[in-house]
């Protein structure tokens, strides 16, 4: 099969990428290893909602048009949704089709994949934010009988036995944590950094604040330090149907016991580390910097009376647990402890020193490559459902003028 | 070239010179590599005289202006001599530097004028540990308290927020808070 751009992943990204081809008019196809919004469908757990309110659901020419617009939608009503805009612009999606390898050639590459080859001029790597679950090496210093998990393996508190351990209280491992101890598990959960902040606040959905605060589509050249941008943790929220809070207070109230960050395993001692207090008194502190924003924000758009009056969180207060536990307490461990890049399509020489692909704007250092959907890749809401389709526009735009290049270098003989 | 604010480094912090050391060493890993050297005599005792000059950062073997020398002892309440603070108390000091010196390199990094840094140290310890009296309990501390008072130039959330990101980069914090390989060898 000969194409102009290759689109790998049919998610957010690679549907809102082939919108933005099939409006100009660029010939393209989409190749899926499984079906559309494959990881929404089979990477999450059953109770999995979206972080962000129905209506941060924007995509290319297509939104949110449910009668719960302040609600989350679950994972599989995501998938149902992508499902809706696919058939939307009939987007031209080859199913259980997996990317084997992608080699650079005269013409852009050849793409060799389980339904076989691609020759395409460009490619566009659409896969998403969560690449591979990253497990940390302490994990190989547990005992051989104890399980680990990562949250995309994890499905519901009946398949968990004994004691848990959660590593991390960013959004999956905070919503483990609750959801497993909410079923009657003994679960503690060790706390690194993390971003705190209220499910709404003065009575808006918290991302409200953060769209009108100019936060979510914060270029990443305005950033002061990109690359601390790139690794800051997932919100410490949930959505749910009561839009309730979950911060370290709320997890203590289901019987989670909240320990530093897991700092080693020496023999059979697991050590926690003694920075817990320094971590949740600056989430707290940076909370509380946020909110103020928002109450600036409130006054100088003349909001305030239209607002309910600004009420603070409480500080976060927890009993903390002793340093030390032995690796026998625990009889799984779930590691909540974020992804890394994976592409094993690509040729090494491609990826930089921890195996990402460098880029600008989606814009690789190779020829006729892109990248789209990454963790705050250009913007703040690049991987976002509701962030993905502006970077898809961009995008689109680089694509044409590469192809039109590629047009007129052959035209007048060689690359 | 452009005129610029006179470099006042209103609290005496260098900041330009870190944060070029930053960018410089992003793109130069191994140079940011350090080793750093202390050595030891035995003096009398529980008496114990170390001094640091040399250590290997930036590519190669580097010295300090002038070399620094500690003498640690313990108290005559332990039947020793006092000739100098002991190494626990010594632990506490690193600490207090390094966090001060944090507080100071983040607050000139703000533009946060300090008018005065005090910190109030606590290390409570219990002596079954060390003396092999209860197997439960550890030879270090159970608990570190700090307490800083500072004035500045700025208010309470942002001082908090000073103190907060200074133990985020603290070294002696880390050291402190985290566990940490230590071999001692025979030679």
């Amino acid at each position: 099969m000969r194409t102009d751009v290759t689109i790998i992943g049919a998610g957010q990204a690679g549907l809102a990428m082939s919108h933005c081809l099939t409006e100009d008019g660029i010939d393209h196809v989409v190749v899926e290893r499984g079906s559309t919004a494959n990881a929404w469908r089979t990477e999450r757990w059953d109770s999995l909602r979206l972080l962000t309110p129905n209506w941060m659901s924007r995509l290319p020419g297509f939104q949110y048009q449910g009668s719960d617009p302040e609600g989350y939608m679950t994972a599989s009503e995501v998938g149902d949704y992508l499902d809706r805009y696919r058939a939307s612009f009939d987007a031209p999606v080859h199913d259980e089709t997996s990317v084997d390898q992608v080699t650079p050639t005269d013409n852009g590459f050849e793409v060799e994949t389980s339904g076989g080859r691609i020759d395409s001029r460009s490619v566009v790597i659409a896969t998403g934010a969560c690449g591979s679950p990253h497990i940390p090496a302490v994990a190989a210093d547990f005992p051989t009988q104890t399980r680990h998990l990562s949250p995309i393996h994890y499905r519901n508190p009946d398949e968990i036995e004994g004691p848990v351990l959660v590593v991390g209280a960013s959004a999956s491992g905070a919503q483990i944590a609750d959801e497993l101890a909410r079923a009657g598990h003994n679960v503690t959960v060790a706390v690194s950094n993390h971003v705190r902040l209220p499910r709404r606040y003065r009575g808006m959905d918290i991302h409200w604040w953060l769209e009108k605060l100019g936060i979510l589509d914060e270029h990443i050249s305005d950033v002061d330090d990109p690359l601390k941008a790139r690794r800051t943790p997932s919100l410490q929220l949930v959505g749910s149907p009561e839009g309730r809070d979950l911060g370290l207070n709320e997890l203590q109230s289901s019987g989670v016991r909240v320990a530093g960050r897991l700092a080693g395993v020496a023999d059979t001692t697991v050590q926690f580390s003694g920075s817990l207090a320094n971590v949740i008194h600056s989430a707290d502190l940076k909370q509380n910097r946020l909110l103020d924003r928002c109450d600036e924000y409130a006054e100088a758009s003349g909001l305030t009376h239209e607002l309910v009056a600004a009420h603070r969180p409480a500080a976060t207060s927890v009993e903390a647990l002793p340093l030390t536990a032995h690796t026998g307490d625990f009889a799984t461990v779930i590691w909540a402890t974020g992804f890394r890049p994976s592409y094993p399509y690509l040729p090494e020489h491609f990826l930089d020193a921890k195996g990402g692909l460098p880029q600008n704007e989606g814009v690789t250092d190779q020829r006729g490559l892109f990248i789209l959907g990454t963790t705050f890749g250009t913007r703040r809401n690049s991987s976002f459902l509701d962030g993905v389709g502006r970077d898809a526009a961009a995008l689109a735009g680089s694509i044409r003028c590469d192809l039109e290049r590629q047009l007129s270098a052959s035209a007048f003989g060689g690359r | 070239m452009t005129i610029t604010e006179p470099t006042s480094q209103i609290n005496g912090v260098d900041v330009e010179h870190l944060l070029h050391a930053r960018e410089v060493l992003t793109s130069a890993p191994p140079a940011a590599q350090f080793t750093w050297r202390a050595g030891s005599e035995w003096t009398n005792g529980t008496e114990a005289t170390t001094t640091v000059n040399n250590f290997f950062g930036l590519g190669e073997e580097q010295t300090h202006d002038n070399p620094h020398t500690v003498v640690t002892d313990h108290p005559s309440l332990f039947g020793a001599g006092d000739a100098g603070a002991t190494p626990v108390e010594l632990a506490m000091m690193a600490l207090a530097g390094c966090l001060t010196a944090g507080i100071a390199s983040v607050a000139q990094n703000w533009d946060v004028k300090l008018n005065s840094v005090t910190a109030t140290l606590e290390g409570d310890m219990d002596l079954a540990g060390i003396l092999g009296i209860d197997p439960d309990v550890r030879n270090g501390f159970s608990a570190v308290r700090v307490a800083y008072d500072i004035d500045a130039d700025t208010d309470d959330a942002t001082i908090e927020a000073i103190v907060a990101q200074s133990q985020k980069r603290s070294a002696v914090f880390d050291i402190m808070a985290n566990p940490t390989a230590v071999t001692v060898e025979v030679v």
